[in-house]
């Protein structure tokens, strides 16, 4: 009865409606431009005529990361010192997740190159109507087509955009939804090679299936940590840390599931079993992506929780990421030496990498965050141009991976060997590439984090990995070309371009790293 | 009845989905447990809800199952295509992919 008189009482008075703060949207114009963009897209898909696709879709990835772009950077010149949060507090937007957005949108573009190349495969690297069935006369035909399947590019931006949210999230919810967001559009990508499909769909699926088991794990934690502080908030869950009457065991479960999940998105061993069996069966262009942005959106990831969520209780995780970090440094540098494909080898590169990227991430400090930036910006670049070179040596069958069709491959090509010999160097850390000072900042860092030993363990690592980016470099220069050997595309405009961005920047920020330094150094993470 | 008892079901519902994925081998099956796992979230995210007297859990739960439906569609999709292809869903036999 009160219900219905209230009820008429507001039909009567009609009080104005209260006011809602709007909130502030110029600091998240990046992520709403992309996946504006991404639904945008996905409407194309739809409406337009199938010859058009490939055009409309190719200008509005780019335009959408430029604009993104250059709605960052306009940002960025007059963002609060302090940072600040964005819808209702869920998206902290502080100096290193600016940084970080900057870093994906500027690998994205070189990726979306790689993507919508058309010249290296005709058609590009994506088939022509996922749902043919392969080894049936009509996949043979798609093989000769020069359609393509197109939902790639929404699939891209819709990926992008979780992982902007991902390094953002303020939240363990937000997190948890950036971070199926970004994973699920990958693990369709990953399905979609036009040669060698059943490779492909192998990887789709075990990569859907470990990420899935992954995520569950990492929600488990959420639920726990819930549990434990009374809220997902990353602040709060840091304030119930310092002292709550709460059992640690909720706290302690909690933590582990969550880093667990965190861990197996960024491919550190010994959760990486899914990496190279993925790696080697994606498209090679999606392989490039997700080498690049998603490696760094988990580390962002895992920076914001372990510093701003779990700092309190370092001493008790410390000492079990210690191992981790040793196990994956020694699993990638150990199992690269035995692999005889270059996809695959570049993988258990990258797992040597996530390890070397985590001393840096359990270093605490400023120089902890900023040389962990700093290391992600480089691997990316010259992980996108590796790929891109990978996908350039070819035979009838396809992209030729194996090592031993490499042998020679200088005397076809000195130039594609000059570049791939340069970009090997950075992944092992020789100076005047970018790689070396990466490695040089994160292990300084580690050093005066009080940890000697693990930078000891990373050096030999690193040497053991220089052994098996020198090997390929031998065969290239030192080995008779076989006879059927492979040959080397002329890229088109796209590939040459990613490849390009990838070379310049590994080259720039080894000779002259000190405006990115600082850029990766100008403020912590703020939002607590 | 004392809502830990619901918590120690969810951990008891998580683990036997866990086990599934590992050890069971039709691709479908080991979905099922990966779903089995995200529901056993879901219970301890009303119980803690409930215990912490706090709403945020039950809403939590809300987007758990919007995202494991948005799940569902990519997982079955990519599982379709393998079936159509190897005419099996067992991931015994997806092993081109190795060393």
């Amino acid at each position: 009865m009160s219900l219905m008189s209230s009820v008429l009482l507001l039909a009567q008075e009609q009080p104005a409606p209260p006011k809602v703060e709007a909130p502030p949207v110029s600091a998240i114009w990046p992520i709403l431009i992309v996946l504006g963009a991404a639904c945008l897209s996905v409407l194309f898909e739809a409406l337009l005529p199938k010859h058009l696709r490939w055009p409309a879709q190719v200008t509005l990835a780019l335009l959408t990361i430029a604009a993104a772009g250059v709605k960052l950077v306009t940002y960025v010149s007059d963002a609060p010192a302090a940072g600040e949060t964005a819808m209702f507090g869920t998206l902290a937007v502080d100096r290193p997740a600016l940084f970080l957005w900057g870093t994906l949108l500027a690998l994205s573009l070189g990726a979306v190159l790689l993507i919508a190349d058309r010249s290296v495969e005709p058609g590009g690297a994506f088939v022509a109507s996922a749902a043919i069935r392969p080894g049936t006369i009509q996949d043979r035909a798609q093989v000769a087509s020069t359609g393509m399947q197109t939902e790639v590019f929404p699939l891209t931006l819709f990926a992008l955009g979780g992982m902007m949210v991902f390094c953002a999230a303020n939240d363990l919810l937000t997190m948890f939804v950036a971070l199926e967001v970004l994973s699920l559009p990958l693990y369709l990508m990953c399905g979609l090679a036009r040669r060698r499909r059943l490779l492909s769909q192998e990887a789709a699926v075990k990569y859907f299936l470990l990420g899935a088991f992954a995520s569950a794990f990492f929600l488990y934690g959420v639920a726990l940590l819930y549990g434990y502080a009374g809220s997902v908030r990353l602040a709060d869950i840091a304030e119930a840390a310092a002292g709550s009457d709460r059992s640690d065991t909720l706290l302690f479960a909690g933590m582990g599931l969550l880093v667990v999940g965190l861990l197996f998105k960024a491919a550190v061993g010994p959760f990486h079993t899914w990496t190279p069996d993925v790696y080697q069966g994606a498209p090679t262009p999606v392989t490039a992506f997700m080498a690049a942005c998603t490696k760094v959106a988990a580390f962002g990831g895992i920076l914001r929780v372990l510093q701003v969520a779990l700092e309190s209780t370092q001493w008790e995780w410390r000492g079990v990421l210690w191992g981790v970090a040793i196990v994956s440094m020694v699993i990638g540098a150990v199992l690269g030496l035995t692999q005889t494909d270059v996809k695959r080898m570049i993988a258990y590169s990258s797992v040597a990498h996530a390890g070397f990227l985590l001393i840096g991430s359990i270093a605490l400090t400023e120089k902890g965050l900023s040389g962990t930036l700093f290391y992600l910006l480089t691997y990316g670049f010259t992980t996108i141009a590796t790929f891109g070179v990978i996908s350039l040596v070819r035979d009838s069958s396809g992209e030729a991976t194996h090592l031993s069709q490499w042998a020679g491959l200088a005397k076809r090509s000195p130039l594609l060997a000059g570049v791939f010999t340069f970009l090997l160097l950075a992944l092992a850390g020789i100076p005047l590439t970018s790689g070396f000072v990466g490695k040089f900042v994160v292990f300084e860092a580690a050093l005066a984090d009080g940890m000697a030993p693990l930078v000891v363990v990373a050096l030999i690592a690193s040497a053991v990995a220089a052994f098996f980016y020198l090997r390929v470099i031998v065969l290239m220069y030192f080995s008779e070309p076989a006879a059927d050997g492979p040959t080397v595309t002329v890229p088109g405009a796209f590939t040459t371009a990613a490849i390009t961005l990838g070379v310049i920047v590994t080259l720039l920020l080894g000779v002259a790293p000190a405006f990115a330094l600082d850029w990766a150094s100008s403020g912590v993470f703020a939002i607590r | 009845m004392t809502p830990t008892y619901y918590l120690l079901l969810s951990a008891l519902l998580f683990t036997i989905g866990a086990v599934g994925v590992l050890v069971r081998r039709n691709a479908i099956v080991v979905f099922m447990c990966i779903e089995l796992m995200l529901n056993a979230v879901n219970l301890s995210l009303v119980t803690f809800s409930r215990i912490n007297g706090s709403l945020d859990g039950q809403i939590m739960a809300f987007f758990v199952m919007v995202v494991a439906a948005a799940e569902v569609v990519v997982g079955l999709a990519i599982i379709m295509s393998i079936f159509r292809t190897r005419r099996t869903a067992s991931v015994d036999d997806s092993n081109l992919l190795k060393y």
